[in-house]
């Protein structure tokens, strides 16, 4: 177990970066006296909104494996549980990858 | 009661505990491939404890990025939490300050979607379920991570195993947990839309940000649910 003093500070900088974040909605919302329409239905929004960030990278600049492998587990999770669309991705991932390369 | 309740959260973050447990690894073994040491990965993993935004992290460690734009670049990928700990706010009123610090430092993905459903679905969100459900993510996410830079060299390339696709196809499952709601599909495309194009010409992490701030701009401009029929105090011009 060595620290770098340096990569130390960074890591606690972003600790605090990340805690800040995650408590700031709180603090601004607690501030207001009452929540406007539209801003409701935009925190509505968000976790779809933030979430397909996440996932849309992964289709559009992925490999033809990795499109196949999450239009696959699209349609699995439409269906069955979560768990079941990570086994499906994988799935589809290995198999091109077995069958046809990287 | 509060016994019962938190062996549900248990039970609800295990699937997330064993769920995350690849991406852990494969923290802690991307971490020492970048350089750092394994007290170093540890210590991310149990102050950050944010999954995305270490690996975003240890891959500008890796390429000697300037200390400010790490910390900025990992503010930026965890931007949206601040939009979780607002719509959250109407659940954790009541917890005291000590249980909100938790409640506030536990607040990762997975755990704001599972509460806002049971929110929703009027369950009694209270702090010793929270507590529960991200213990169970917390205390295995650090000890994984330790785990996979202990055995990094072993893993290899990680597109080798399939491991690279699990990460979108869990976020893409909790997606679509939220498709029933108003302007579901409109939001989402436009955030996936608005992320692969900043993507492309902006660069991540800022595809995060700038995805859902389309996505969530586009849901405080469509009509609202109640607008086609308007109440009378709603226009009082006319009255």
């Amino acid at each position: 177990m060595e620290f770098d003093l340096q990569m130390v500070l960074v890591i606690l900088a972003s600790a605090v970066a990340t805690y800040a974040t995650r408590i700031g909605g709180y603090v601004l919302i607690t501030t207001m006296k009452r929540i406007p329409p539209r801003m409701e239905a935009a925190l509505n929004a968000v976790p779809a909104a933030v979430l397909t960030t996440i996932v849309a990278p992964a289709f559009f600049d992925g490999g033809w494996d990795s499109k196949l492998a999450l239009v696959v587990a699209l349609i699995v999770g439409l269906r069955v549980s979560h768990t079941w669309m990570l086994v499906a991705a994988w799935l589809v991932v290995m198999a091109w990858r077995r069958t046809i390369g990287f | 009661m509060s016994r019962a309740e938190f062996v549900e959260g248990l039970r609800g973050g295990f699937t997330v505990a064993v769920a995350s447990a690849p991406f852990a690894a494969l923290f802690g073994a991307l971490a020492v491939d970048n350089g750092m040491s394994l007290g170093e990965l540890t210590l991310m993993s149990a102050t950050v404890y944010a999954g995305a935004s270490q690996m975003v992290g240890i891959e500008l460690f890796g390429n000697n990025v300037q200390a400010w734009l790490i910390v900025a670049s990992i503010l930026a990928v965890n931007f949206r939490h601040v939009l979780y700990s607002a719509a959250i706010a109407r659940y954790v009123r009541h917890f005291t300050p000590l249980q909100k610090f938790f409640t506030f430092f536990l607040l990762v993905d997975p755990q704001f979607a599972e509460m806002v459903k049971r929110g929703e679905e009027g369950k009694p969100v209270t702090f010793i379920w929270y507590l529960g459900f991200g213990i169970i993510i917390y205390v295995p996410w650090v000890l994984v991570s330790l785990l996979g830079g202990l055995l990094g060299s072993f893993i290899g390339d990680p597109k080798a195993i399939g491991l690279d696709i699990l990460l979108p196809a869990y976020f893409l499952g909790i997606v679509l947990g939220f498709r029933n709601r108003d302007n579901f599909l409109p939001v989402a495309f436009v955030s996936a839309v608005a992320s692969a194009i900043a993507y492309h010409y902006v660069g991540s992490p800022w595809h995060v940000s700038l995805g859902a701030a389309a996505g969530i701009t586009l849901a405080a401009l469509l009509p609202l649910p109640g607008a086609l029929k308007p109440e009378p105090e709603n226009e009082p011009h006319e009255v």
